[in-house]
């Protein structure tokens, strides 16, 4: 038989659970009016602010912008956290314990300390452009996600698979590609997704890096709110809302979500 | 030669993604924490400074403040949530994971907004009172210690209830009917056998939104706004408005020191409560 929870407990949960939801039905509420002002229930139902925002220049080359940092910076994270995640698993007794804790200090030092840092340390000093300091920036964001998750699927990972492709006579690379690849396929598409939307939420680390012409679309939103307060950034909201639930039905309908996020 | 790229197989593997976390996060945040350090004959000059400004010294502590309440409330939300969801099965249960997964894949800008809808001068709760006549002047519920604690429980619930169903669904059920079965209340279930083996998820929970207020700079801006301002505002504030690069550094000292107390504190307790995950 199911426990149930206390009656009070099922209150106060859906209580939590309408305080989650809530305010994004209002975003998308908020979204339709017709009207000029910010109210809701919508004053009158209508898309013109979608299209109103969809013609914005700053809103549409930010997003661009945020795209291209998001899925290059993902990118290299993989490329470069893939590697150390396979190395961490593998060879267990060739590095020290304690090693694998480099790649979680980007979740320990405070994304404003980073960013911070970066601007002073790194990008004022070499005089870098702002699209190279933001690949920069969201690379570092997105490598605990590549070492931790794709970590997580090589440790059900047998290795004896490996040896035995190698022993009948694959080279080491080969037995990579086509033996140990394919089998932590579903951790490297969840670490591209978890990363990817993390880096493309970001304000605090982005916030030092953006410049003169070039910005993310939170900065651009964020700079937005700060001195208008109308219904597009409600409309840019639902539109990134939808782009979100795209990705995961994809993912959901090509892999199985419980399994990615195994 | 074989043996040989056999060990140092390895370390060429770490050695791009090392090079690239050395280089970018960990020697740029010690040039900060060098920043901090005066010159010779008073090397703690920047600190004084910076904690003998009162209004600094205030918005330390109101951090530190709101950071702890945010922490306990959105512990006690995920805590209720996190509950319910283990003990529902089936379509129901994927239902109230994606309510609570969802909003954590918007971001910070997208939920602060929200609030500001709800909460703002011509906002809906504003509105909805004035129309019912039960005030003539909208009330200030924008830019308080209440709206930024909004704010940020909302930001960090979803986290807590993620944190905390692990640890509430490896509870066996029949320690529960054993516990009830010899007599406890279903509080005295709560306080003596749930809430203890719940203790490494409130951590794990605890340590994600205390650390995550304290980096939450849109919503800190956006609720809590001038007279709420918080230690990622304030860096922010000294880093690019004012250009007192020293202050900032300073500002993200204390901000890594209060990560890593927090972070010391909770393994410390979690030895103490259970000694063999220590």
């Amino acid at each position: 038989m199911q426990r149930k929870p206390h009656i009070l407990v099922r209150l106060l949960a859906g209580f939590v659970f309408a305080f989650l939801l809530l305010p994004l039905v209002i975003i998308l509420g908020a979204s339709l009016t017709s009207g000029t002002f910010l109210t809701f229930p919508p004053q009158g139902l209508s898309l013109r602010w979608f299209s109103f925002v969809l013609q914005q220049e700053n809103f549409i080359s930010s997003f661009q912008t945020s795209l291209i940092v998001a899925t290059f910076g993902t990118g290299f994270a993989l490329l470069v956290g893939v590697p150390v995640a396979y190395a961490l698993a593998r060879f267990r007794n060739g590095l020290p314990g304690w090693y694998s804790s480099i790649f979680f200090l980007p979740v320990l030092v405070p994304e404003i300390v980073f960013g911070f840092s970066l601007l002073k340390g790194v990008i004022v000093e070499y005089d870098l452009p702002v699209i190279t300091a933001l690949l920069i920036g969201h690379t570092i964001i997105a490598i605990p996600y590549a070492v931790r998750i794709v970590g997580a699927s090589l440790s059900t990972f047998d290795f004896a698979a490996e040896e035995a492709a190698i022993s009948l006579g694959a080279s080491p690379i080969k037995t990579f590609f086509t033996v140990v690849l394919p089998n932590i396929r579903s951790g490297i598409i969840a670490a591209f997704i978890l990363a990817f939307i993390t880096s493309l939420n970001d304000v605090s680390v982005s916030l030092f890096l953006t410049g003169p012409g070039i910005s993310t679309l939170p900065i651009e939103l964020f700079t937005y709110v700060e001195q208008h307060f109308d219904p597009s950034v409600a409309a840019v909201s639902v539109l990134l809302m939808f782009l979100t639930i795209a990705v995961i039905a994809i993912v959901e309908r090509s892999l199985g979500l419980s399994k990615v996020m195994r | 030669m074989k043996r040989q790229l056999g060990r140092s197989l390895p370390l060429l593997l770490v050695l791009p993604g090392t090079l690239v976390v050395l280089a970018f996060l960990v020697l740029p945040v010690l040039g900060t924490f060098s920043g901090t350090i005066g010159p010779a004959g008073n090397r703690l000059a920047l600190y004084e400074t910076f904690f003998a400004n009162s209004n600094n010294m205030r918005i330390v502590l109101r951090t530190i403040r709101i950071a702890l309440i945010a922490t306990v409330i959105s512990l006690v939300f995920g805590f209720v949530a996190a509950s319910v969801i283990v003990r529902t099965n089936g379509f129901l249960r994927q239902i109230l994971l994606v309510a609570s997964v969802f909003p954590l894949l918007t971001g910070a800008i997208v939920r602060s907004f929200a609030w500001m809808v709800i909460l703002g001068r011509n906002g809906i709760i504003n509105s909805t009172l004035m129309s019912l006549g039960v005030i003539d002047q909208p009330l200030t519920l924008l830019f308080t210690e209440g709206s930024l604690m909004i704010g940020l429980v909302y930001l960090f619930t979803p986290l807590a209830i993620l944190s905390l169903m692990g640890v509430l669904e490896s509870i066996d059920e029949s320690v529960l009917d054993a516990s009830a079965s010899l007599g406890a209340t279903p509080f005295g279930v709560f306080r003596q056998v749930t809430l203890p083996l719940a203790i490494p998820g409130l951590i794990v929970g605890g340590v994600l939104v205390f650390t995550g207020s304290l980096a939450a700079f849109a919503t800190a801006r956006l609720l809590g706004g001038e007279s709420q301002k918080i230690l990622p505002a304030l860096l922010h504030e000294k880093a690019m408005v004012s250009f007192d690069w020293d202050a900032a550094n300073t500002i993200a000292v204390v901000m890594v020191a209060l990560t890593v107390v927090v972070i010391v504190a909770a393994q410390y307790t979690a030895r103490r409560f259970n000694p063999v995950a220590g």
